[in-house]
C-alpha cells in the first residue's frame, strides 16, 4: 500500500493549485451547518464536520438540472429542436467526502450507468469527478455503514482516502484517478514506516464506535408480495406526514421529474429531484394515482431500497448507512427499525397469529 | 411537567378500556435524542407507550383532519386550538374528540440544543425547568427557558382553550413578552433590506414541504404547488417558485395559523418559516383583534365579512 503523508500546513498550497485546473468542492459551515460547496479562490474545506447536512450527491446531480433549451418562435430555424444545455465538464474534485457518502456514487451508478442506457447528465459529470475521502474517527450514534456496505474507513467509491492524524493527514491513493490528482496538488512526501499500522488499528477503534446495525440478510429470501403485503406498513407509517426529507437528504436517493418551463417563445426542459413521498409522483396523466395511500408511499420507499433494489442488483441495499434520514425525519421514522422488522417479519408467525386471534 | 407521562397513560387507558374513542393519539419516545414520534394507541395495554417531556414540539391536530372514528387527543395549548380551528372549519367534529389537555411550559428547540454543545448529543434528561445533555466526554444542564423554541418563548396560550380531561393544574400564562417583536424588527427595515432578509431566510430550502405538511391548517386535498392543470408554481429551485410557496403558503394560513411551531420543528433545514405567517397573525391581530383558535363561537375574520371591516390598507 502506498501511503502519501500531508502536513496540514501544507493542505492551502495544495488545494490552490488543484483550483487551477479543477473546481474543487469541500465541507463549509453555512448557518451552524455544514453543507458541501464549490471552494471560492479564498475558501477552504473546513474538517471539523462529523458529516454535512445534506449528502453531496448534488455535486453530481443537482436538484434542479437544466438539460434543453428550445425556441417555439417559428421564425427560428432550430424551431421546436431540444438543444442542449452545455455542462460545466471541467474536472472536479471533492475534498472530504465521507465514505458513506463516496459509496452511494457507484450505487446511484447501477442506475445511470448500465449497459444498455446511459444518463449522460449524470455520467459526464461523475467521470470528470474525482472523490478524496476523509475517514471517520468518530461516527455518529446513528451511523450504520459497517452494517451497509462500507465503514468508516471504507473505500469503495473514492479515488483518495484521506485519514486525519494529528498534524497531518494520511493519504491513500486508491485509483490511478486518485494518484494523478495527488501529484497536481503536489502531496507526494511518502508517509514513514508504522502509517499502514497506525491506520488499521484507527479503523478498528472507528469501527467500535458504530453502535447501530440493520440485518436484510432475510429480506432477500422472501417474497417480494410477502414483504408488501405484511402488517406492519400501516403502523410505520402512522407518523409519516410525506414531505420530502428523507428522500431529498439521501445520497442514495435517484429518482427525478422532468419538465418543460415555456416563458413565451422560448423554454427549457430540466429534472428535478422528484420524491416517491408525494402523491404527485405517481400521479398518471389519466388523473389516476396507483399510490393514493401514504403507508403504500412509505411502503414503496423502503421496498424499493430494501426488497426492490436487492433482488434487481444483487449487490447490498440501496442505502449506505449515513443516517441523514433517522436524524432529519420530522417525525422519527427510522430506516434502521424498519430494515430490521422486515428483516425478521416471518408471514407463516403472521398467519398463526390471525387464525388465532 | 414530569408527571405528565402518567397521567396521559393513565387516561388514554381508561378511555380505551371504556371505549369511549377508537384511538388515542399522543407521543411516544423517539429513536433519537430530543425527538419523539406522533403515536396511536389502540388498547388499553399499549397506553404505555405514550410518554410527554420537551420535545413534543409537532402539533397533533395534524393527525385528525377529517378523521371518522372517535379519538383521544392529546393537545397542549396551540395544538387544542387548532383543534378548534379544525373543528370551525368542519375538518373533525367536537364530539369525535376526547382532548386531553396538556398544561405546558414551551417545547425545546433542539437546533439550539446542539449549538450549545461540542459533540454529538447521545442522551438527554430533563427535569421541570432544566435538561441535562449528554455524550461522550461531555455532560451539560441547560435551563429550559434558554432553549425554547422561539413560538414557545413568546407564547401567551400555554394552556389548552378547549380540553374533555386535563393532565395536570393550568401553569401560569407568560406576561410581559412580546409576541411579535421578530415582526416589528423586519418591519423597520427597508424595502431593499427586507428583499434580503427573506432572501438569506429561504436560501437553504430544498422545497420537502415539512413544513407544510406538519402543519394542521395545509389540509387541501391538492395544495397549489402541486397542482399540475394548470401548474401555477415550477417545480425547480429557481427561487421565484421557492418564494412563491413561502409566501402563499403564508398567506393560506392568514387568520388560521396559531403559532404552534410545527413548521419550524419539521424543517430540516432550519428555517425560521414562523417569520412568514407571524407577520399575518400580526396584521390579524391589529386588524382585527383575532387570535385563531380561540373560541368555538366566532369565525376568523378572513371567512367573513363585516361592513365595518378595516379597509385602510387598501390603497
Amino acid at each position: 500500500m502506498k501511503l502519501i503523508k500531508i502536513d496540514k500546513k501544507s493542505l492551502k498550497e495544495g488545494i490552490d493549485k488543484l483550483k487551477r485546473t479543477h473546481s474543487v468542492f469541500g465541507p463549509v459551515r453555512e448557518k451552524d451547518e455544514f453543507e458541501f460547496k464549490a471552494l471560492g479562490d479564498a475558501d477552504m474545506p473546513d474538517f471539523s464536520f462529523s458529516n454535512t447536512r445534506m449528502s453531496p450527491k448534488a455535486i453530481v446531480y443537482p436538484q434542479t438540472q437544466l438539460m434543453f433549451t428550445y425556441s417555439l418562435n417559428d421564425a427560428d430555424d432550430d424551431c421546436r429542436i431540444l438543444k442542449e444545455v452545455p455542462m460545466d465538464e471541467r474536472p472536479r474534485a471533492v475534498i472530504g467526502i465521507r465514505p458513506c457518502d463516496a459509496l452511494a456514487f457507484p450505487l446511484v451508478r447501477r442506475n445511470f450507468d448500465t449497459p444498455e442506457y446511459q444518463d449522460t447528465f449524470w455520467v459526464r459529470t461523475y467521470e470528470a469527478t474525482t472523490f478524496v475521502g476523509l475517514a471517520c474517527n468518530e461516527p455518529c450514534a446513528t451511523c450504520f455503514c459497517t452494517s451497509a456496505g462500507t465503514g468508516p474507513f471504507g473505500k469503495e467509491g473514492l479515488d483518495v482516502l484521506l485519514v486525519e492524524d494529528g498534524d497531518d493527514f494520511f493519504a491513500e491513493p486508491l485509483t490511478p484517478k486518485g494518484e494523478s490528482l495527488l501529484e497536481t496538488a503536489g502531496w507526494t512526501t511518502e508517509a514513514g514506516g508504522g502509517a499502514e499500522e497506525k491506520i488499521t488499528s484507527m479503523a478498528a477503534a472507528a469501527n467500535e464506535h458504530i453502535t447501530s446495525a440493520v440485518s436484510f440478510d432475510n429480506i432477500k429470501k422472501r417474497e417480494i408480495l410477502e414483504l408488501y403485503d405484511a402488517p406492519f406498513w400501516e403502523e410505520e407509517a402512522i407518523s409519516c406526514i410525506n414531505c420530502g426529507t428523507c428522500t431529498y437528504v439521501c445520497p442514495t436517493c435517484w429518482c427525478f421529474d422532468i419538465q418543460d418551463e415555456t416563458f413565451g417563445k422560448s423554454g427549457v426542459r430540466m429534472r428535478n429531484w422528484d420524491s416517491c413521498m408525494s402523491p404527485l409522483f405517481t400521479l398518471h396523466a389519466s388523473g389516476h394515482n396507483p399510490r393514493t395511500k401514504k403507508h403504500e408511499r412509505v411502503r414503496q420507499r423502503f421496498m424499493h431500497k430494501l426488497k426492490y433494489y436487492v433482488d434487481k442488483y444483487d449487490n447490498g441495499i440501496q442505502c449506505v448507512g449515513c443516517g441523514r434520514c433517522v436524524r432529519l425525519c420530522p417525525v422519527n421514522i427510522d430506516i434502521r427499525s424498519i430494515c430490521n422488522k422486515m428483516n425478521n417479519f416471518d408471514p407463516e408467525a403472521c398467519k398463526c397469529e390471525v387464525a388465532s386471534s | 411537567m414530569t408527571g405528565y407521562t402518567e397521567k396521559i397513560r393513565e387516561i388514554a387507558a381508561r378511555l380505551l378500556t371504556e371505549g369511549k374513542v377508537d384511538r388515542v393519539i399522543g407521543f411516544r419516545k423517539g429513536t433519537v435524542p430530543m425527538m419523539n414520534q406522533p403515536h396511536y394507541v389502540t388498547s388499553p395495554a399499549m397506553a404505555v407507550e405514550l410518554i410527554w417531556d420537551s420535545h413534543c414540539g409537532l402539533n397533533l391536530a395534524n393527525y385528525v383532519t377529517d378523521s371518522k372514528e372517535r379519538i383521544g387527543i392529546v393537545a397542549k395549548g396551540c395544538d387544542s386550538r387548532n383543534l378548534v380551528t379544525h373543528i370551525i372549519e368542519n375538518k373533525i367534529k367536537r364530539d369525535q374528540l376526547v382532548i386531553i389537555g396538556v398544561p405546558c411550559t414551551g417545547m425545546v428547540d433542539r437546533n439550539k440544543v446542539c449549538a450549545r454543545v461540542e459533540g454529538e448529543i447521545t442522551s438527554v434528561e430533563e427535569t421541570d425547568d432544566a435538561i441535562t445533555v449528554s455524550g461522550n466526554g461531555f455532560s451539560k444542564t441547560i435551563a429550559k427557558t434558554d432553549v425554547l423554541r422561539e413560538n414557545c418563548a413568546v407564547c401567551t396560550h400555554r394552556n389548552p382553550v378547549i380540553h374533555d380531561e386535563m393532565v395536570g393544574e393550568p401553569v401560569a400564562e407568560q406576561t410581559g413578552v412580546d409576541a411579535y417583536a421578530s415582526v416589528k424588527k423586519v418591519e423597520a427595515l427597508s424595502p431593499e433590506e427586507k428583499w434580503n432578509y427573506f432572501e438569506d431566510l429561504i436560501s437553504t430550502c430544498i422545497r420537502c414541504y415539512a413544513c407544510r405538511n406538519a402543519c394542521p391548517l395545509c389540509y387541501c386535498p391538492t395544495c397549489f404547488v402541486d397542482e399540475s392543470r394548470p401548474q401555477w408554481v415550477g417545480k425547480s429551485q429557481d427561487p421565484i417558485d421557492v418564494r412563491t410557496f413561502h409566501l402563499l403558503r403564508a398567506y393560506h394560513c392568514a387568520g388560521r395559523c396559531t403559532d404552534c411551531g410545527a413548521c419550524e420543528t419539521a424543517c430540516p433545514m432550519g428555517i425560521k418559516v414562523r417569520e412568514f405567517t407571524k407577520k399575518l397573525n400580526k396584521d390579524c391581530f391589529e386588524l382585527y383583534g383575532w387570535e385563531a383558535g380561540l373560541t368555538l363561537d366566532k369565525r376568523p375574520p378572513l371567512d367573513v365579512y363585516k361592513t365595518d371591516d378595516p379597509d385602510d390598507f387598501i390603497r
